[in-house]
């Protein structure tokens, strides 16, 4: 069974929405868009305030290549462009608008097209116009992955399809729901790139959907994709473990899968540019897990991108008596969100809600060398030194020892028994040396 | 409903295992070598076990609370270096020197390092080592076992450095000889350790270049391996002292090199060095090579070192 090196076993926690077909949710009556949707440079409002805008009308924008345009979900007017709270607990420029009915479409609906028309500048900017970025929860602009310099060869597109995190279901159920759609989008971004090779990843827990996704495959009769079934462990599906476990290869440090002739796009980012370029769908919805022990109904709903996570819980039975922490993302990785005001943005994979006995009381203790850190560090690092460096400011000798280097994947900090917070620790570190570096 | 809720930094979810659990498992896998010392030498081995580690629980206490630091006494650590000092002692030894032991194992060799984590010594071990020091004669007496009348006699690797018949294979497997504590019975520690790999508290690293190496040099330099195995305190020591986080190597690597040099030290002592038994010291100088183990021996980076220039 194919996997990479270390790395830890998290226990799934996925059955209460695996099983559960995707629903479309309510449309929001109000959405709040922050233009800081991606990894990069923001966008720009190209809207103002009262302009009516229709449903997939573009409303921000930028002239930068590493940056993608937001649409507006629902039609409607907008009544505000200010700074409001995000996920990530900052405040960020945001246009709010009001649902208003007869608003008329922004232009006619395209015909059907098949993405095996368009070649591969056509599709690189369809892609762009749709403002899709990594929907695995990195947003990086997915244009940007589909634009390799020339001299980077790329040979293998990787779908990622592991979705390691517990609790969160949504790949899943795309890859049973819209297989069709996954390898539809995965050939438009192989001739982007110029590749031969397909590779979906899968990690063993998803039978049912290494199935669904060989069945499309004989169906459609493609040649060129490989379908790998995957060791279920934690973080597997990070992008580095990922190409390591499939191909061999190991990305430099400091560098990108290009340099090393792959690219890898989250199974939900090939659903969008599927659609994007088959009937010209911008990004305006997201499917969205909805789970934990402190949500009544668990769920996988199909979210307008905006809407609160107050109206996305609302519709899964409201939150129990004793939630105590709301996530935006996976529970290893993902932002505990300090408001429910906050929206659904397009990095938004889950909404997680854990009752207080989920989340309980962790006091950092002393470190005693156990070294469980160190054996789950996929990347092969020693997480207790870095942590004594950090409690010592000693921002050199983090260096040395790679800290940079670290994916914050969080399983040293889930296996330390004397629960010292390591990922916070080598957050505050990769900052402080960015902006040292920044300065000299 | 739009309270504030918890925040902090990702992960949100822990592992099972704090550092508490793990320090009383330590304990439980100890309670088998405990047991057998209890049937060879007696009830007087079982009230020396607890007599030890109720003064090292007492004095980390009374440290922790002279000091103005947090007590932390639940968290099973001294216990621990009490129960494991025991079992490196002589059945006969009085309880008053027990005593000193255990309060300079948590009090000397741990607290005034800055407690768990800080020592770079074993606790038990640097303990033993100044109570042969302080009273050699007490600390190599040795008493048959199930004699209750303490007839003295000589451990194996005495006879064995005296040129004298030692025991057979399975008196020195079951643990019928003379010997410290815990170290006689070799199904009993090997119960213990395998509770503790099974709850994968330690690793193999460790105790089998620790084991594999005396084996392995004993039989080069002519003498029996099976009889260095098990003798005197080694298996107790590759699988329940080389194997204390705080005092060995974090690396796999690492771990494999500091229990080489521990097996080979001890084969250099018990067969060329003035003392019979050598496990105890091999251990403490393989203790202050753990650092620089720690700084040369380190995990593999994932896409390799970044090239400079």
């Amino acid at each position: 069974m194919k996997t990479f090196p270390r790395g830890i076993h998290t226990g799934h926690k996925k059955e209460a929405t695996q099983s559960l077909p995707i629903r479309k949710a309510a449309l929001p009556k109000r959405v709040v868009l922050p233009l800081q949707q991606n990894l990069g440079v923001p966008a720009e409002a190209i809207v103002k305030v009262g302009d009516v805008v229709a449903e997939g009308q573009k409303i921000a924008d930028s002239a930068k290549f590493v940056s993608a345009p937001i649409h507006a979900p629902i039609a409607g007017k907008v009544i505000r462009i200010e700074k409001l709270l995000t996920a990530a607990g900052v405040l960020v420029m945001s246009i709010v608008i009001e649902a208003a009915e007869d608003v008329p479409a922004a232009s006619p609906a395209k015909n059907r097209r098949s993405w095996k028309d368009l070649d591969r500048d056509a599709i690189r900017k369809a892609v762009r116009e749709a403002g899709i970025v990594g929907l695995g929860g990195a947003t990086f602009p997915t244009h940007v992955k589909l634009s390799p310099p020339s001299e980077k060869k790329i040979d293998a597109v990787i779908i990622n399809g592991c979705e390691c995190e517990p609790y969160l279901t949504v790949d899943h159920r795309l890859m049973l729901e819209r297989p069709g759609d996954i390898l539809s989008g995965a050939g438009a971004i192989a001739r982007a790139v110029g590749a031969e090779r397909i590779i979906l990843g899968i990690e063993n827990n998803k039978p049912d959907a290494i199935e669904a996704l060989t069945a499309e495959v004989s169906k459609e009769g493609l040649s060129g994709v490989e379908i790998v079934s995957l060791k279920t462990k934690y973080p597997q599906g990070g992008e580095k473990m990922l190409i390591k476990a499939i191909l061999g290869r190991e990305v430099p440090s400091g560098g990108l899968p290009m340099d090393v002739g792959v690219v890898v796009h989250n199974v939900g980012t090939a659903v969008a540019i599927a659609e994007a370029l088959e009937s010209g769908k911008p990004l305006i919805e997201r499917v969205v897990t909805i789970a934990g022990s402190g949500v009544r109904e668990p769920n996988n709903l199909l979210v307008r991108i905006g809407t609160s996570f107050a109206e996305v819980i609302e519709q899964c039975g409201g939150l129990t008596e004793d939630a105590a922490k709301i996530i935006m993302g996976g529970p290893m990785t993902g932002t505990a969100v300090s408001s429910m005001e906050v929206p659904v943005v397009k990095a938004t994979s889950s909404i997680l809600v854990l009752a207080k006995k989920d989340v309980g009381e962790i006091a950092e203790g002393d470190c005693i060398r156990c070294g469980r850190c160190i054996k789950a560090c996929p990347v092969g690092l020693m997480p207790n030194y870095l942590a004594n460096f950090a409690k010592l400011k000693d921002w050199e000798r983090m260096e040395e020892y790679h800290v940079a280097d670290c994916i914050e994947c969080g399983c040293c900090a889930y296996i330390c028994p004397a629960r010292i917070f390591l990922v916070q620790h080598f957050k505050v570190a990769k900052r402080e040396l960015q902006l040292r570096k920044a300065v000299c | 409903m739009l309270m504030n809720f918890e925040t902090s930094v990702s992960p949100h979810i822990r592992a099972r295992d704090d550092a508490q659990r793990i320090m009383w498992w330590v304990v439980f896998s100890l309670l088998f070598p405990v047991a057998a010392a209890t049937w060879f030498f007696g009830f007087k081995a079982l009230l020396l076990v607890v007599f030890t580690m109720v003064v090292a629980v007492l004095a980390e206490a009374a440290f922790q609370r002279i000091v103005g630091k947090p007590i932390t006494i639940r968290d099973g650590s001294a216990a621990v270096t009490g129960i494991l000092l025991a079992l490196v002692l002589p059945p006969t030894l009085p309880l008053w020197m027990a005593g000193i032991g255990a309060v300079a194992a948590v009090v000397l060799v741990k607290g005034l390092f800055g407690g768990l984590g800080f020592n770079i010594f074993n606790p038990a071990l640097a303990a033993r080592a100044i109570l042969l020091a302080s009273w050699p004669v007490a600390m190599t007496t040795w008493v048959a076992p199930f004699a209750l009348d303490s007839v003295t006699t000589a451990s194996p690797l005495f006879l064995a450095k005296m040129h004298q018949a030692v025991p057979d294979y399975l008196s020195l497997f079951m643990g019928s000889r003379a010997g410290s504590l815990g170290e006689t019975s070799v199904p009993a520690i090997l119960i213990g350790a395998g509770i503790l790999y099974w709850k994968k508290i330690i690793d193999w690293p460790a105790p089998t270049a620790f084991i594999g190496s005396v084996a392995l040099l004993t039989a080069i330099l002519g003498q029996d391996p099976l009889f260095h195995v098990l003798s005197g305190g080694l298996l107790l020591g590759a699988f329940f002292m080389a194997t204390d986080y705080v005092t060995a190597p974090v690396t796999t690597k690492g771990r494999f090199i500091f229990g080489l040099g521990c097996g080979v030290m001890t084969v250099l002592i018990r067969l060329y060095g003035g003392f019979p038994e050598g496990v105890n010291y091999s251990i403490l100088i393989m203790n202050m090579l753990t650092p620089v183990i720690d700084t040369y021996v380190r995990p593999r980076l994932y896409g390799g070192v970044k090239k400079h220039g």
